[in-house]
């Protein structure tokens, strides 16, 4: 990670007095599109919203924009990680966050995989078999502590060198050298 | 003439409470994200409509009818959240340009989105020609995103 936080880009992106700001707020913007357009999804899964719009036309109108928004999601945040590399790899929320992701990607993965194939049969049932209705509940919730986690990453709470039980020295992956050395 | 206000406000026992916590204002700040994408996907989702992308196949008003609640219920959420941010740091707020940005236009969108939008989403399908609802629909992201782009900017003034 250090070798990252030393290329031109990350230094410029860090001494920057414009740019770290104007990608977090295209970071912010997109979610509004991603996380606000995912959570429609989700609450049509959950039968909460647009009951007369059937799955497959969410699907086909809605979650190509979702990717959009993801994609730039990811190009931003991944602009935002390589201007502070080596805090941002060592922060605990950030790991939280990534671990999040996986799931969150999972549990999208084995919709469309799975679940998505009986769609015929769900179309316009509100609300959709359990299933479903699992899928969408576990997005919202996978979603939520997503943005919550990204939001902390922020803090420098738990970063390496504080005083801090080693659990978390551990999660947040410090080596011995990072450590205070009073603080065990 | 605002100002003293403005510190009465910094000085009040919600704005202490925040200020004083090391976790609240974080916390209360992702509740005020999360209201964000909620509020980002209920609003975008009818302009896209407007614009004439998205639920093409699905009436406008249909699709405004049924957002109007999840709106509301976001707004309300972003301004419980946003007023315990706001009184931590009242002051600060009061010499931020990007702050009287964000409440000049949060004033104009809202205004906006419950006169104008309303009624050129709630109309059947074919009552305002297309120009119109796209005017509308490009209006109201350009409105709505001047009050995320200022709030976000907040963070970065003073």
């Amino acid at each position: 990670m250090q070798w990252l936080a030393e290329t031109e880009w990350s230094i410029a992106l860090h001494e920057s007095q414009y740019a770290y700001a104007i990608v977090e707020s295209i970071h912010v913007w997109a979610l509004c599109l991603f996380v606000g357009f995912a959570a429609l999804l989700d609450l049509r899964l959950l039968g909460l919203v647009f009951p007369e719009v059937p799955v497959t036309h969410m699907t086909r109108r809605v979650l190509p924009w979702t990717k959009v928004g993801f994609t730039v999601m990811v190009a931003s945040g991944v602009l935002l990680v390589l201007a502070i590399p080596f805090r941002t790899y060592h922060n605990v929320f950030f790991r939280a966050k990534a671990v999040l992701l996986v799931l969150a990607g999972l549990n999208a993965f084995v919709f469309h995989r799975w679940t998505y194939r009986t769609v015929g049969a769900w179309d316009t049932t509100v609300p959709p078999p359990r299933a479903v209705w699992v899928t969408g509940l576990l997005s919202l919730v996978l979603w939520t502590a997503i943005v919550f986690s990204g939001r902390m990453i922020a803090y420098n709470w738990f970063d390496c060198g504080k005083r801090q039980p080693p659990l978390i020295n551990a999660v947040a992956g410090c080596t011995p050298d990072m450590i205070d050395p009073y603080s065990q | 003439m605002l100002l003293p206000l403005f510190e009465r406000l910094e000085a009040s026992a919600m704005g202490e409470a925040v200020r004083g916590s090391l976790w609240l204002f974080p916390v209360v700040e992702a509740f005020h994200l999360v209201g964000l994408a909620v509020i980002g996907g209920a609003i975008l989702v009818v302009d896209f409509r407007l614009l004439g992308l998205g639920l093409r196949n699905h009436p406008v008003s249909r699709l405004a009818r049924d957002m109007q609640p999840w709106v509301i219920a976001s707004l309300a959420l972003m301004v419980a959240s946003g007023i315990p941010l706001f009184l931590s740091e009242a002051i600060k707020c009061y010499y931020s340009f990007a702050f009287w940005t964000k409440m000049t236009s949060l004033v104009f969108a809202v205004t906006f989105t419950f006169t104008l939008r309303r009624a050129v989403a709630g109309a059947p399908d074919g009552r305002f020609s297309p120009v119109w609802n796209r005017a509308v629909g490009l209006t109201s992201i350009a409105l709505w995103s001047t009050v995320g782009w200022g709030g976000r900017w907040i963070g970065f003034s003073g």
